[in-house]
C-alpha cells in the first residue's frame, strides 16, 4: 500500500523558505475565522513531492495506457494537440474579470463552439455554462420548471426509462420534480403503452437517453416524442451517448426540446478524475430565453458577455464554465470536420458490434441483435460457479484493462456494459476478446482465482463494503 | 418469522400481518437482499408518514446499486427499525428477522389479497 504524503511528513523539513515576518491580518476578518494553529500541510522536500506524485501516476489506469471500455462513459483517446492549444499563453493567461474588449479571442472561441454544437445537435441555442453532464441535466430541469411556471401549469412528474443514465432521477429530484420509472419492453426499448399510461397533465418532462444504456436506438422515437408533446410535456435528451450518432442523426430534428452534451465524452476532453468537465445545455428557440446569464453575443463586430436575459434561470457555475475544456472540444471538432465526426460514430459502432459478436457466446447479450456504440452483456451463467460480475471485472484488471461499467442498467442481471469507442484498433479489441474468454474459462475451472482478484494490481481486493458503510473522508493531521 | 404466513410483492417486499389487529411488518426478501449484495444504506419513511400501496417509500443503497423501495401495503408507519441506521447488514444477514424495515398500521388489509404467497413468489423469481 502506498503511504499518503501526510505520513511522509517530517517535522521541520522544508521545500521552500518563507520570510518569518508576521503578516498583518486585516481587521475586517472576524476573530473566529482566524486560524489558530498551523496550516496542516505535510512537511516534505520538493523532490519528495515530485517522486510521490510521479509514483502515484504510475499506479493509475488511464486511456493513454490501455483500453478503458467503461460503458456510457466514452473513454476515448484525448489527442495531445488539444492540450497544446489549451496551454497557449493567450488562453491560459486570461482572467475572467478582464474586460470583454481584452477577451475577444476567447469569446469568439465560445461563440464558434456554440454554433458548431448547435449544428451537430439541431438545437437553436446553447449554454456552455454547466460543468458536467449531470449539471446540464439539472439546468435542463430548471429550464423546464421555469417554462411551466410561466405557462401557469403545475406539472410535477418527470418520466425516466429504466435504461436511462443513473444521474437522471437525481437531477429530477434536485430540481424539485418527482421521478417516475418507465419500464422497457422485451426488446430493450421504451414500452409505448407504459409511457402512454404514465403521461398525464402532471407530466413535465420525458428524459430519454438515446441510444439508451443497452446501446439500442429507440426505433419508435417519432411516436415517443409525438405522444409526449401531445400530453403537453417536454422531451429532454440525455446526450451522453451522442458518440453513436454524430453527424448521422440530430436530436433537434427528432423533435427533442432540449438536451445536454458531454464535451468530455463525445469531444475528447480528459475525464475520469472528476473533472473539469463540460455539459452544455442545448435548447430549441422557444426555450432560449430561459438560458442562464451570461450569454456570449456578437454585435457590430464585437463579442461580449450579455446579462440581458431577464427570463433566465439562475447561473449554475461561476463566470462561464470551464473555458479550457471548450478549447479542447473545438480543436477536436475543427480537426475532424463534418465527415470525420461521421466516421467517429461509424467506427465507434463498428468496434462495439465487433466485440459484441465475438463475446456473445461467453457473455450472452440479452437485448438487441445489433448494438450502437455500446452493449450490455450478462455474467449470469457464471453464478452457478459462485462467480459474480464483480469478480470478472476485478480479474480484468490483472490483464491491464480497465473494467467495463458493471451492474448497470438494472434490466440486465449481472450486467457488463462495454463501450470500446472508436479509439481502439482491431488488435486491441482482439486482445480484450481473448482475455474475456480466458476469464470465462477460469470462472469455471479456477473460480477462486477470480474471487481473490486482482492479483497484479498495486492493491488487492478492496473492502468496498466498509468503505461505503463507514467512509473515512479525511486524514487526521497532527 | 414464518415465510408461509407472509405475502410478497413483485418488487420483492414482504408483509407479515400479525394477528387480528391491523399491524403489519414489512421488509425485503432473501432473494432481493442476495441480488442487491452488500447493503450499505437504507432510507426508510419516517414514523407517522402514510405509505401507499406499490408507491415508492424509500431507497436501498448497496455497494453496486441503488434500488427504489415500494410499499407493499397502504397505511401509517408506526415503527421504523432504527437498528438499520448503523447496521444495514442486518437485512443481508436476516431479511425475514432482524433486518425488517417498518411496521405499518394497514388502512386496507384487503390489499394483502393482491400480493403473492411464498410459493407464488418463488415461482416468479424462478422465471427471472
Amino acid at each position: 500500500m502506498v503511504k499518503t504524503i501526510f505520513v511522509k511528513s517530517e517535522k521541520g523539513r522544508k521545500g521552500y523558505r518563507f520570510s518569518n515576518k508576521p503578516i498583518a491580518i486585516p481587521e475586517s476578518i472576524p476573530e473566529e475565522y482566524r486560524r489558530k494553529g498551523g496550516v496542516g500541510l505535510p512537511e516534505v522536500s520538493e523532490p519528495q513531492v515530485v517522486r510521490h506524485f510521479v509514483a502515484l501516476s504510475t499506479l493509475n489506469h488511464h486511456v493513454d495506457r490501455d483500453l478503458y471500455p467503461l460503458g456510457s462513459c466514452t473513454m476515448k483517446y484525448n489527442p495531445k494537440v488539444n492540450e497544446d492549444v489549451a496551454a497557449m499563453k493567450g488562453f491560459s493567461g486570461l482572467h475572467p474579470e478582464q474586460s470583454c474588449e481584452d477577451l475577444q479571442g476567447a469569446l469568439e472561441v465560445i461563440h464558434v463552439l456554440e454554433n458548431k454544437l448547435s449544428a451537430i445537435t439541431g438545437m437553436e441555442a446553447v449554454s456552455l455554462q454547466s460543468a458536467a453532464g449531470a449539471q446540464g441535466e439539472l439546468l435542463g430541469m430548471f429550464v423546464a420548471r421555469k417554462h411551466f411556471d410561466d405557462r401557469k401549469e403545475s406539472r410535477t412528474k418527470v418520466l425516466v426509462p429504466d435504461t436511462a443514465h443513473g444521474t437522471n432521477p437525481a437531477s429530477v429530484y434536485t430540481a424539485g420534480f418527482e421521478s417516475r420509472t418507465i419500464r422497457s419492453g422485451d426488446d430493450g426499448e421504451v414500452d409505448i403503452d407504459a409511457l402512454a399510461e404514465a403521461l398525464d397533465e402532471k407530466t413535465a418532462v420525458l428524459m430519454l437517453t438515446v441510444p439508451n444504456t443497452l446501446g439500442i436506438f429507440e426505433s419508435r422515437i417519432d411516436r415517443i416524442i409525438e405522444i409526449t408533446h401531445k400530453a403537453g410535456a417536454l422531451c429532454y435528451l440525455d446526450g451522453a451517448n451522442l458518440n453513436a450518432i454524430l453527424g448521422h442523426a440530430r436530436p433537434g430534428d427528432m423533435g427533442f426540446d432540449m438536451m445536454h452534451l458531454n464535451l468530455h465524452k463525445t469531444f475528447s476532453t480528459p475525464h475520469g478524475g472528476g473533472g473539469p468537465g463540460s455539459g452544455p445545455l442545448c435548447v430549441k428557440a422557444a426555450l432560449e430565453r430561459y438560458l442562464p446569464n451570461p450569454r456570449v453575443t456578437f454585435e457590430d463586430g464585437n463579442y461580449r458577455f450579455s446579462y440581458d436575459n431577464t427570463d433566465a434561470v439562475g447561473a449554475i457555475h461561476s463566470f462561464y464554465g470551464n473555458f479550457a475544456v471548450y478549447l479542447r472540444a473545438l480543436v477536436y471538432i475543427e480537426r475532424l470536420g463534418a465527415e470525420g465526426l461521421r466516421r467517429v460514430s461509424a467506427v465507434a459502432n463498428l468496434n462495439a458490434n465487433y466485440l459484441a459478436k465475438a463475446l456473445a457466446d461467453t457473455f450472452p447479450i440479452p437485448y438487441g441483435e445489433r448494438c450502437m456504440h455500446e452493449f450490455v452483456a450478462s455474467g449470469e451463467s457464471y453464478k452457478k460457479h459462485g462467480i459474480r460480475t464483480l469478480d470478472i471485472a476485478k480479474r480484468l484488471l490483472d490483464f491491464g484493462f480497465h473494467a467495463p461499467t458493471i451492474y448497470f442498467p438494472l434490466v440486465v442481471s449481472e450486467a457488463l456494459m462495454i463501450e470500446p469507442t472508436e479509439t481502439e484498433s482491431k488488435e486491441t479489441l482482439d486482445r480484450f476478446i481473448a482475455v474475456m474468454k480466458q476469464i470465462a474459462r477460469e470462472a469455471v475451472e479456477q473460480p477462486e482465482l477470480l474471487r481473490e482478484a486482482p492479483h497484479e494490481c498495486p492493491v488487492g481486493r478492496l473492502d468496498e463494503i466498509t468503505a461505503n458503510r463507514r467512509p473515512v473522508l479525511a486524514e487526521p493531521y497532527e | 418469522m414464518d415465510v408461509d404466513k407472509m405475502r410478497f410483492s413483485k418488487e420483492h417486499e414482504w408483509v407479515a400481518a400479525e394477528g387480528s389487529d391491523k399491524m403489519a411488518t414489512v421488509g425485503i426478501t432473501e432473494y432481493a437482499a442476495g441480488e442487491l449484495g452488500d447493503i450499505v444504506y437504507i432510507e426508510l419513511p419516517e414514523e407517522g408518514t402514510e405509505v401507499k400501496f406499490m408507491e415508492p417509500m424509500g431507497t436501498i443503497e448497496a455497494v453496486k446499486t441503488v434500488a427504489d423501495l415500494y410499499a407493499p401495503i397502504s397505511g401509517a408507519v408506526k415503527e421504523v427499525n432504527k437498528k438499520l441506521e448503523d447496521e444495514p447488514e442486518l437485512t443481508n444477514q436476516s431479511p425475514y428477522g432482524e433486518g425488517w424495515f417498518i411496521k405499518v398500521e394497514m388502512s386496507d388489509p384487503s390489499e394483502l389479497e393482491k400480493l403473492m404467497s411464498h410459493e407464488e413468489y418463488q415461482e416468479m423469481i424462478g422465471k427471472e
